[in-house]
């Protein structure tokens, strides 16, 4: 049940034949915050990618005075030691993406595996399977990175693996309990009567019938990953400068002169941050809605 | 129902057994502490003395053993910092951080409860959309941002609020005090709680309302006032053993970046600390001691959960 639907009765031409697809697409157009929450993550995305081109500035160059406020020359100011705020930002946003993106494909992947070999197999795979992924949910999650990261020496890829390694239980047990259900429908035994091989009945039958959930809690994963990686870079633990991520930019904000007279250091990567987790909560939970088999129109 | 807990139990220990062994492999991957040692300046022989003495020279899997079985004698063992006993350092750091996590959880749950019920009774109402989008605000906001905004607020623009430590320096506290140095450490703690928490409870609410018994409590024509206050809340208890259990974790969490803002005496500031001076006596402690508080929760809330619901089954 997604939290923001409207007009759900308004559609005329929802019995027209349409592709699965289509369907989707309409649903999720229904919720009004998750549409716009895709074009402002769309157009985040593509300053992202694009920041070679559009930054004014190279992002790791001295290219002006300590710490000036925002001016026409540096839209967002420059910080202590004179690099542009803009370009800086606009290739943490690069940088904060890449970690979510991949940390979250990481996870999803071994989360999947897990989950599919313990739901559809049972017996003692599945025990310890999730005997592992309950004490692995134990430790709190944040507890557990920041000492992965202190171990491992902190650094871009460190941290992406590091996330992608400790993030994957709450997958693992959605797929599983997923796949436990679908194992007693009819064509997945019919499957096994006929005699189908296993990569078979558990790739091309099991697993598209659970992507859906498994997209829905990816995106809350992706959310995830991009504020622990802020946190992480934040304490000093993330991806280390001169390389700009939208937590390390924060970093500067525990000092105290920044904090308090140099706002535009710290606010503008903060609230990036805000809006994009914000934007994919709420494609999230419009995603929930419109893969909804049982969601009605 | 006997049953049931007495298995949740035996599925516990193989798990608290598999968490000690967690905590090991990690510090084993940490290096030695030896490594400090090392410089210039010191011999290897005397490297040498002090692995025989901190047990180093011995194999792994001796030194799990040796290690877990102090732990059962309550010993967690000494840090290579300041040479205190680990349990000691927890114990005197215990009470900040649990003032903290126990009042963060009682205001997140004071607002979050009405908030999420409220949410589900009057659903796709103006009300409802308010609520849904701060609490997606409170998930989304990271932590120390959220504190840094107060701080600047409430410390630098306003002066209210004292933006570090427990009490004010030079004095000796006294309870307004302590609560005036908790004011924004608890509005962080307890806004990112309650992000997911409302979602949680308005949906357990939403499914609440659409069971056949509210319908017909509807249908006798009590009105709609008591079809929610009789019916529906009584039900709605349930959900709410769940989040207490779910919250417990990310309480200590957020405890250790929130204390690390806003340089609170408790457990999180002392992890910190040592993890960045590598102190692996105290770090394995600390680890040890939160997944153990997590699992112990877990199992009161299965069986709280179990004693409240007569249907549930271990599956």
């Amino acid at each position: 049940m997604g939290i923001f639907r409207k007009n759900q009765y308004k559609n005329k031409n929802s019995l027209h034949n349409e592709s699965y697809l289509q369907t989707v697409w309409r649903r999720f157009k229904r919720h009004r915050l998750a549409a716009v929450s895709l074009i402002v993550l769309a157009v985040i995305i593509g300053a992202a990618l694009l920041a070679p081109v559009i930054a004014p500035y190279d992002p790791t160059a001295i290219v002006g005075g300590f710490s000036q406020p925002p001016s026409w020359k540096f839209w967002l100011g420059t910080d202590q030691i004179g690099r542009d705020m803009l370009s800086r930002l606009l290739y943490a946003t690069r940088i904060s993406l890449l970690v979510g993106v991949m940390a979250t494909l990481i996870s999803t992947l071994i989360g999947v595996l897990l989950g599919l070999i313990a739901g559809y197999f049972g017996g003692i795979a599945d025990m310890v399977i999730m005997r592992f992924t309950d004490m692995v949910m134990s430790f709190p999650y944040i507890l557990l990175v920041l000492v992965a990261a202190a171990i491992f020496s902190p650094g871009l890829w460190n941290i992406i693996l590091i996330l992608g390694f400790v993030d994957w239980p709450g997958v693992a047990r959605l797929v599983r309990s997923n796949v436990l259900n679908l194992r007693e429908t009819n064509f997945v035994k019919g499957d096994i009567v006929a005699g189908m091989p296993l990569r078979h009945i558990l790739f091309s039958e099991i697993l598209p019938n659970t992507a859906a959930p498994i997209l829905v809690y990816a995106t809350s994963v992706l959310a995830l990953s991009i504020l622990d990686e802020a946190a992480l870079s934040f304490l000093g633990q993330g991806v280390q400068p001169p390389t700009p991520s939208l937590g390390n930019m924060l970093n500067g904000a525990q000092s105290l002169t920044v904090l308090t007279s140099q706002p535009w250091l710290w606010i503008p990567p903060g609230l990036l941050i805000v809006v994009i987790v914000m934007s994919i909560n709420f494609i999230g939970d419009a995603l929930r809605d419109a893969l909804d088999p049982n969601g009605g129109r | 129902m006997g049953k049931y807990i007495l298995k949740r139990i035996l599925i516990a220990i193989p798990v608290l057994f598999g968490i000690t062994l967690i905590d090991y492999a990690i510090m084993c991957l940490a290096g030695s502490p030896l490594e400090m040692l090392q410089g210039p300046r010191v011999s290897e022989a005397a490297v040498e003395a002090k692995a025989i003495a901190l047990g180093l020279d011995k194999p792994f899997y001796i030194q799990y053993f040796v290690w877990l079985g102090q732990i059962l004698h309550g010993n967690l063992g000494y840090s290579i910092k300041s040479y205190q006993s680990v349990s000691s350092m927890i114990a005197s750091h215990l009470g900040p951080t649990l003032l903290l996590m126990g009042v963060s959880l009682i205001i997140s749950l004071l607002f979050s409860i009405p908030a999420g019920i409220y949410s589900a009774v009057h659903q796709y109402s103006k009300g409802d959309y308010t609520v849904v989008t701060v609490s997606f605000l409170g998930s989304s906001i990271p932590g120390f941002f959220l504190s840094l905004l107060l701080v600047y607020i409430f410390t630098v623009k306003l002066g209210w609020l004292p933006s570090s430590g427990m009490t004010t320096l030079g004095t000796d506290g006294g309870a307004l005090d302590v609560i005036r140095h908790m004011v924004m450490p608890v509005i962080v703690l307890s806004f990112s709680m309650a992000g997911s928490t409302i979602r949680y409870i308005r949906s357990a609410v939403l499914e609440i309302l659409q069971q056949d018994y509210l319908r017909t409590a509807r249908a006798k024509g009590i009105g709609h006032f008591r079809v929610i206050n009789k019916h529906a809340l009584r039900n709605a208890l349930l959900p709410i053993i769940t989040v207490i259990g779910m919250e417990i974790p990310m309480l200590f969490g957020g405890s250790i970046i929130i204390e690390q803002v806003f340089s609170w005496p408790g457990l999180g500031l002392m992890t910190m600390s040592a993890i960045s001076n590598r102190d692996y006596p105290v770090i394995m402690g600390v680890c040890l001691l939160s997944a153990v508080v997590v699992l112990v929760a877990n199992l009161v809330t299965d069986i709280l959960y179990a004693l409240a619901d007569p249907t549930i089954q271990l599956d």
